[in-house]
Parts: structure tokens; sequence; C-alpha cells
């Protein structure tokens, strides 16, 4: 009980804190930005159960370059980290109480379901069939299929400048049967993997090459130098954080916490730590869905 | 059943490029086969090396991995064909390498006193081979020849991955549009059977044209 005891004393400094602040004016802030904040959570919430317990499980790729991957020290980055951070630094835990967990995206709705993970950032697109067993806090990011060219191609702007070209991407992909059904006219090259797309374009034997943007920006950062986005998706993926599907309070929170990053530059951070290295221009964060 | 009856045109399309890469690499593997064959047998020790590092080698490289080599490796030393082309250089040069030793397990089972007697009416090694022991040699691989096409039909598949759009490559296309998966194998499957059943019946037919009792 004693730690209850520290937790509730912890609560009422930082409380005094933000009473501080808000008498204060916007120029001396006392907070800073990376220190966890204590908030007051209802009894009997996940974000109480959370904070109390000072540790969270966030559900993420660890395979997917630039939003979640798993390297040789062990610890896990990529924006999609940076966004699980930002949040349960809002749940006042510490970055060491984040533990994460490789959720592939055949497991996710049941990392969810069983409790596995307390939420889950993991390129989760979000979709009608998905939210029926799961809820969606966000969009905080729109991934799209979009175009890859070799460096300095300026042949290529958009899709509609594929009309005649060879076009490549993989056999039995839905981004394949996209570029299909928009650009009839271009000639679909069709390999095994992306990896052999990009063998094809240093050949010459493609002008392009097309999927979605976030596996595109992973070529460009495994291939330093030689390839760029054209930067004109044309499909929207929108990107969630998955939660329990009842837990529409924790959703709420988890949204709030979203936009607070956006104004904050917090958003902008984690993206120029991540994605920004590959693709510098920050794009416009998603409106935050509250459904 | 659907999802194949609305996509008749684009299962007729690919089978039409299966049947064109088929049969294009299969004349091709011929040419090859006798060629190489015939080096297996020549008198002159260094083209039987030559014959016999080719076989070694292509017939064991696995067939995708000369697929990549050939596709991704041969634009680097300047060679830049069509991907087609690319898929009927190595489906002839790989089958070339089983009719070769198909070819040659034919020449062995012509008696030795034919070439012989060939030899010492004066024809030459050409014409020894072209004219009284291949005719002879062919008899007897007929049937494994016909099991070579077969191969060489089903093994067109893996031009899919290469970049040539045929019949596996449209399946994939159509199961991503429809999601009907069983039916659409189904169909390309029978795809195949139009192809290879006849190829098999056309083996039968010529095996029993040429059949001579010994």
């Amino acid at each position: 009980m004693r730690s209850r005891g520290m937790l509730r004393t912890a609560a009422l400094v930082a409380s005094l804190a933000l009473v501080l602040t808000a008498c204060g004016d916007d120029g001396d802030k006392v907070e800073t930005k990376d220190e966890p904040k204590k908030r007051e959570f209802a009894a009997g919430s996940t974000m109480e159960r959370l904070q109390t317990a000072g540790k969270v499980k966030v559900g993420t790729k660890f395979d997917q370059p630039l939003f979640g991957v798993k390297g040789v020290s062990g610890s896990v980055e990529g924006f999609d980290v940076e966004i699980a951070k930002g949040i349960a630094a809002e749940l006042g835990i510490e970055e060491s109480g984040v533990e994460f967990v490789e959720s592939i995206s055949k497991n996710r709705e049941d990392f969810i379901v069983n409790g596995t993970a307390d939420f889950i950032v993991a390129t989760y697109t979000i979709n009608d069939k998905r939210k029926e067993k799961v809820g969606f806090a966000g969009p905080y990011f729109v991934a799209g299929q979009d175009i890859m060219v070799k460096k300095g191609d300026t042949a290529i702007k958009s899709k509609d400048d594929l009309a005649g070209k060879k076009v490549c991407s993989v056999t039995g992909s839905t981004p394949a049967t996209r570029v299909k059904e928009q650009v009839p006219t271009a000639q679909l090259t069709l390999f095994g993997t992306y990896t052999e797309c990009a063998e094809a374009m240093r050949n010459g034997q493609v002008q392009a090459t097309t999927t979605d943007n976030v596996i595109l920006l992973g070529l460009i950062d495994a291939n330093p130098g030689e390839f760029e986005l054209v930067g004109a998706p044309f499909s929207e993926e929108p990107y969630g954080i998955g939660v329990k599907k009842e837990d529409t309070d924790f959703r709420t929170f988890i949204n709030d916490v979203l936009e607070e990053m956006y104004k904050d530059g917090r958003y902008k951070d984690a993206y120029d730590k991540t994605l920004g290295k590959v693709q510098p221009d920050l794009p416009t964060p998603p409106a935050v869905n509250r459904y | 059943m659907d999802a194949v009856f609305d996509n008749l045109d684009a299962f007729g399309a690919g089978l039409g490029v299966t049947l064109k890469l088929s049969m294009i690499s299969f004349v091709l593997a011929m040419l090859i086969g006798f060629v190489i064959a015939s080096f297996r047998v020549s008198p002159v020790a260094p083209l039987r090396a030559a014959g016999l590092t080719y076989v070694e080698v292509f017939r064991n490289i696995p067939l995708t991995a000369f697929f990549a080599l050939a596709v991704f490796g041969l634009p680097k030393v300047g060679l830049n064909i069509s991907f087609f082309a690319f898929a009927v250089m190595v489906l002839s040069m790989y089958t070339g390498a089983f009719v070769s030793e198909a070819l040659r397990s034919g020449i062995n089972t012509v008696a030795t006193g034919q070439a012989e007697a060939a030899r010492s009416i004066g024809l030459t090694f050409g014409q020894t081979l072209f004219l009284v022991v291949l005719p002879q040699a062919l008899r007897t691989v007929v049937q494994p020849i016909g099991s070579l096409f077969i191969a060489l039909a089903k093994n067109s598949s893996i031009a899919s991955l290469f970049a040539v759009i045929e019949l596996t490559s449209t399946f994939d296309l159509l199961t991503d549009q429809e999601s009907a998966t069983l039916p659409l194998l189904l169909g390309t499957i029978v795809c195949y059977l139009i192809i290879t059943l006849p190829a098999g019946a056309v083996t039968a037919y010529v095996e029993r044209r040429v059949a001579f009792k010994r």
C-alpha cells in the first residue's frame, strides 16, 4: 500500500504542477515534454489500470521497415513505436515500462480480444470488417498505393503517367489489380517479390514500381540513393490503433492524446526520427475519427 | 464457378501465352537436345566434355534460380530481351538438357553394329548419326520426350513469377479480384489439361506409328 500512497502523493504534486502551469503564462512551462505526466483517470478504467501498473503491453510489427523493426540490439524502433511511446507517456508510464510484443497481420484481432496486448500500433488498416471485432482510435497515418521511380526520374509524376510504361508489382497482389483497373494501358510487369522489382528497375527493365507507400519507403531506405517516391498516392489505407471493441473510454483517451501530439510537435518529432529520414515532408496528420 | 465463366477471355489469353511459350520452347529444346546429344556421342573428346558440362549445369540448376539469374543477370552484361524471350530461353535451355539425355539413352539402344556398318560403307559421323542411328533411336524415345513436353508446359508456370502474363499469373490476378480461389484454381488446372492431355494423346499416336518389331 506504500506505493499506492506514493502514487497518490505524486498525483497530487502533478495536479498542483498542472494548476501552477495553468496560472503561469505560456512563456515559462514547468513540465518538459519527455517527463511522464500524471493524469487523473476514472476508477476501473483501462487508463487507471495501466497507470497503476506502470506497465503496458503494445503489439507492433517487428519486421515492418520504418514502422516497427526489432534490431539486433533487441530494441524495437519505428514510427508505430514512437506513437505507442507517446501514448504510454500520457498514461504516466516510463519507457522502460513499455513492453513491445510482436503482432503479425493475422493475430492482431486475437491479441486485442485475448488481452495479449493492451493496444496495437502495427500498420493496422481501419476497415469495417475489423471493426466488428476491435475498436480503432485514430487514424494517425494514412498510407496508400504510390509509385517508386529511379532517383531523378521526373517522367512519372502521378498514376496517369504510368500509361504505356512498364510498371512493376507483385503477382496476385491488390496493388497489381488496382493499377490494372485504374491505368489499363500501363504494361504490368509482375514478379514474385518487390526486391525483384527493385532489381528490374536497376536494370532499366521497368520504369516504375507500385504498391503501398509504406513498402516502397522500406525499399528506398534499404537501397540508399537509388530510388525515390513519387508522392501521389491513389488509394487510402488509414492506420489506426487497435483497442478492445467495447472500451470507448480508452479509445477516446488515445484520440485525445493523438490530437495533442499533432498540436505540440511530438507527432512531427516521431515522424522526423523515423519516416522523415526517407521522406522528409511531413504529411498532414489525418483527423481522428471518433465513432 | 461464375468467377471462371465471367473471365473466360482472360483464361483464353493466358492459355494462349502458355501454349505459345511451351511450343516455342519445346522446338528449341529439341534442337538443343539434338546438338548436345550428338556432342555426347561424338568421337571428339572436347565435344563430349562440352556436352556433359551442358547437361550437368542446366539439368541441376533449380529452374526458379535459373530464371532469376537470366532475367536479372543478363541485362547487366548487355543482353536486354523481352521477358517472354527470357522465358523461352530459360525453358528451352533447361529442357534441352533433359531432351539430350533422353536422346542419348535412345542412341545407346541402337546396336553398335549399325554404326559400324554405316561407317564401313563410307558414311561420315554426321551421316551415320542422322541417317542411321537417330531415326532408330527416336522410336524408343517418343514416350520420354512426350513426358518432357508435359513437364515443360507445367514448368512454364514459373514464368509467371518473372513478368510473363500466362495462365498462372492470370490465375493470380483473378484470385485477387474475385476472391473465389478454388473455382479459379480448377479453371486454371483445366486449362493446363487442355495442353497436356492432347500432348499425351499425340505421343501415344506417334509411338504407334513409328513402332517396329525388332
